[in-house]
């Protein structure tokens, strides 16, 4: 399946924003102007002072001649990357990637989405409707890449490209749509390329030589044959949780009470929706704009505030408030829905209450590392190390007894370590065994337990497994790696030790 | 009639001297009663005591292995099924396929691994503080009489079983209600010159055990119950447990 971009351009993004604030402003001519040096530049018009031969880049000297009320605002260059980050996520409804493009414009990457307004016709009148709605004028385009799809909603008339028709849809756009620098554009315009068709066939060494790399690239990226990059926004977590603080807190006890605080409510909107947390992060943000976080993660989805405040009290040394905290926010990252447990009137002791122990576990793994906590299961597989299976889940029982036809040590070494042995013929259990430097007379023996290596998995000998008991009652696990061979030595392991 | 009359008084009134001293821990009669076999005997008032701490010397690895397997052993007795014990340890050494044997089902264990001592004694404490765990097994170089008055501290609120297991011999003063050290005697093969191993059996030694006398017995293990090893005791043992 080929690849499908949407471009979204608000060419009146920040004045349409402004209307919406204010709605005095739609019957007026006005524009956001910013000081150079200076004289002020227009960096945006609204459509009606556009129709008055206003634009963008004009000097304020002579827009005043063309129109003498023309009402001002001081521009803020934060506000036009804000409001596309917030447009941003609100098109998460229509792909879950989207991206923003700084030059006023998202790009979405639709692959699997348009069926559902039932085709891309549908698609794109839902997006611009949905936009007129907020308040915003919209150009839109559908096609296979993104530099396509962008010049289009800037240069032409389309709104949808078929796909593999990207060529045809840019040849008669100006060079300027393939987003090329503007000394690239110029150095065109004066060559009298005025048209992409004028220069797109032109074999790219000569580009390359005339224009640089750039021109080539573009033309490829438009042509789908080059990668582009598409960066996705950050989704905003939905369950979040803000506390802003009124004078900046410095202290652990005032961590600690913005976290209990925080829980609590957070708490009380996932219990509403039957959820608990698995894994939650607290952000601190400073006052000199740096930003601590703290994360802790649980074995079972928890909505016990205590539990949950316990944890995060194991970490609230790891924040360094610095001069002070002025915002707090606690994200759940990973939430899950609650396992219900049947309350219990009274306690026998030593009845195991999983939530007990799984908070529990939560509480040592902050300090341990998740790593450290491990239960057992028994698998199907008679090499003696890959015979258990750690797993971290509490609820997970053995799909299969745990065998006891065969001896099993009781403490198995993690590597077999050698030893040196003196045993009779072959296949008979060793006379005696030097194991750190102790010699070991054996007593009574059994075996030899043939554990062959699962071809499968591993190559190698197989182990002949002995339990062997020496002079003074202790028994250990010995083997043979490996058949007798006349032309090199055998070798011998002890690997557990027996109760 | 009335010798069992006057044994029962004095029984009571041992008790009662009992609980002047200030041993709270005397188990309660009704609580349920382990199943020990013949072991009951060496415990006061025939109960093994629960809610205590157990102090294992265990510096050999042989030693360490026999002492897995008798812990096994007491725990499968002691405790009810389905039940959670957690193990802290920073060896990575028990083999858990190897405890079934010793009627404990391997899959109840977690295994904690920690590195440094401070965080195994933390541990400890925090997992005595669950009163959903039935016992917590530790295993520690060495614990002073302070740390061991921290998890006494802790246990007597929760009443769960501590059982340390000491990496280093040198006994020094602790709260342990029970010191044990266990070690590997000959497997015993029903006194007949069978070949090959026979059923595991141990050397007990009580070191120390509050309200009672210190002893050192031979046990065993066969056919999930603890069986006396001492050679006038064995035959008749063994029939019963065979049957």
């Amino acid at each position: 399946m080929g690849k499908r971009f949407l471009a979204i351009w608000f060419p009146y993004l920040i004045t349409d924003w402004m209307v919406i604030r204010n709605q005095e402003l739609k019957h007026i001519p006005f524009a956001v102007i910013t000081q150079e040096r200076n004289r002020q530049i227009i960096v945006h018009v609204n459509p009606l002072a556009r129709q008055h031969g206003l634009h963008v880049g004009m000097l304020m000297a002579d827009a005043r001649i063309i129109l003498p009320d023309l009402q001002t605002f001081k521009h803020n260059p934060q506000t036009q990357h804000k409001l596309l980050n917030e447009l941003a996520q609100r098109c998460i409804k229509y792909s879950p990637q989207v991206s923003i493009d700084e030059a006023q414009g998202l790009f979405l990457n639709i692959v699997g989405c348009t069926h559902l307004w039932n085709d891309e016709y549908h698609y794109v009148k839902d997006t611009i409707f949905h936009f007129k709605e907020m308040g915003y004028e919209a150009k839109v385009c559908i096609a296979d890449t993104m530099t396509t799809a962008w010049a289009v909603t800037h240069y032409g008339k389309e709104q949808i490209i078929a796909p593999t028709k990207q060529m045809q849809a840019i040849l008669s756009l100006p060079p300027k749509a393939l987003r090329l620098s503007e000394v690239i554009v110029q150095r065109l315009g004066k060559l009298g390329f005025h048209t992409i068709n004028s220069f797109i066939n032109i074999a790219p060494s000569t580009l390359r030589r005339r224009f640089g790399d750039e021109i080539v690239k573009k033309i490829n990226q438009a042509m789908g044959t080059q990668p582009e990059s598409f960066i996705t926004i950050d989704e905003i977590n939905p369950y979040q949780q803000r506390l802003p603080s009124l004078e900046p807190i410095s202290t652990n006890k005032g961590v600690e009470i913005a976290i209990e605080n925080l829980l609590e409510h957070l708490c009380l909107r996932l219990k509403k929706e039957d959820l608990g947390i698995r894994s939650a992060t607290l952000k601190c943000y400073r006052v000199d704009g740096k930003l601590q976080q703290i994360s802790i993660g649980t074995n079972q989805a928890s909505i016990n505030i205590k539990h949950l405040f316990r944890l995060f009290e194991l970490k609230i040394n790891q924040i360094k408030p610095g001069l002070g905290i002025e915002l707090f926010v606690l994200e759940a990252d990973n939430v899950e829905e609650l396992m219900q447990e049947q309350k219990v009137i009274w306690q026998e002791q030593g009845e195991s209450s999983l939530s007990e122990i799984n908070e529990l576990l939560d509480f040592i793994s902050i300090r341990a590392g998740k790593n450290a906590i491990r239960r057992y299961l028994p698998q199907q597989h008679h090499w003696p190390e890959n015979s258990i299976k750690a797993i971290a889940d509490l609820n997970l029982l053995p799909e299969n007894e745990w065998p006891i036809c065969k001896p099993r040590p009781t403490v198995l070494l993690n590597q077999p370590e050698p030893i040196m042995v003196s045993a009779p013929i072959p296949d008979y259990p060793p006379m005696n065994f030097i194991y750190k430097g102790e010699n070991h007379r054996i007593a009574k023996a059994d075996g030899p337990e043939r554990i062959e290596r699962e071809w499968w998995l591993e190559s190698g000998e197989h182990r002949d497994y002995y339990y062997v008991e020496d002079e003074n009652g202790k028994r250990y696990w010995l083997f043979r790696l490996g058949h007798y061979s006349e032309k090199s030595s055998t070798k011998w392991f002890i690997h557990g030790f027996f109760a | 009639m009335q010798k069992i009359f006057r044994e029962n008084i004095i029984e009571q009134l041992r008790q009662q001297i009992n609980a002047l001293e200030g041993h709270k821990q005397i188990p309660d009669k009704s609580s349920k009663k382990a199943d020990l076999n013949f072991l009951d005997a060496y415990f006061p008032n025939q109960v093994f005591p629960t809610g205590v701490i157990h102090e294992f010397l265990s510096e050999e690895t042989e030693n360490l292995a026999c002492t897995t397997a008798f812990i096994s052993g007491l725990l499968s007795k002691t405790n009810a099924k389905n039940s959670f014990y957690i193990w802290i340890g920073n060896q990575k050494k028990i083999f858990p396929a190897g405890l079934k044997l010793f009627g404990i089902e391997p899959h109840q264990i977690i295994f904690i691994n920690l590195a440094k001592q401070k965080d195994i004694l933390w541990a400890t404490e925090e997992a005595l503080k669950c009163k959903s765990i039935q016992a917590v097994i530790s295993e520690l170089d060495s614990i002073s009489f302070a740390q061991s008055q921290r998890l006494q501290l802790t246990i007597e609120k929760s009443k769960v079983t501590a059982y340390i297991l000491r990496t280093n011999n040198n006994i020094n003063s602790t709260t342990c209600a029970v010191r044990w050290q266990i070690s590997a005697i000959k497997s015993y093969n029903n006194d007949v010159d069978m070949p090959g191993i026979g059923f595991p059996s141990w050397k007990i030694d009580l070191l120390k055990i509050r309200n009672g006398n210190p002893k050192s017995f031979n046990v065993g293990w066969l056919n999930g119950q603890f069986i006396n090893t001492e050679p006038a005791k064995i035959e008749t043992t063994i029939l019963k447990v065979v049957g």
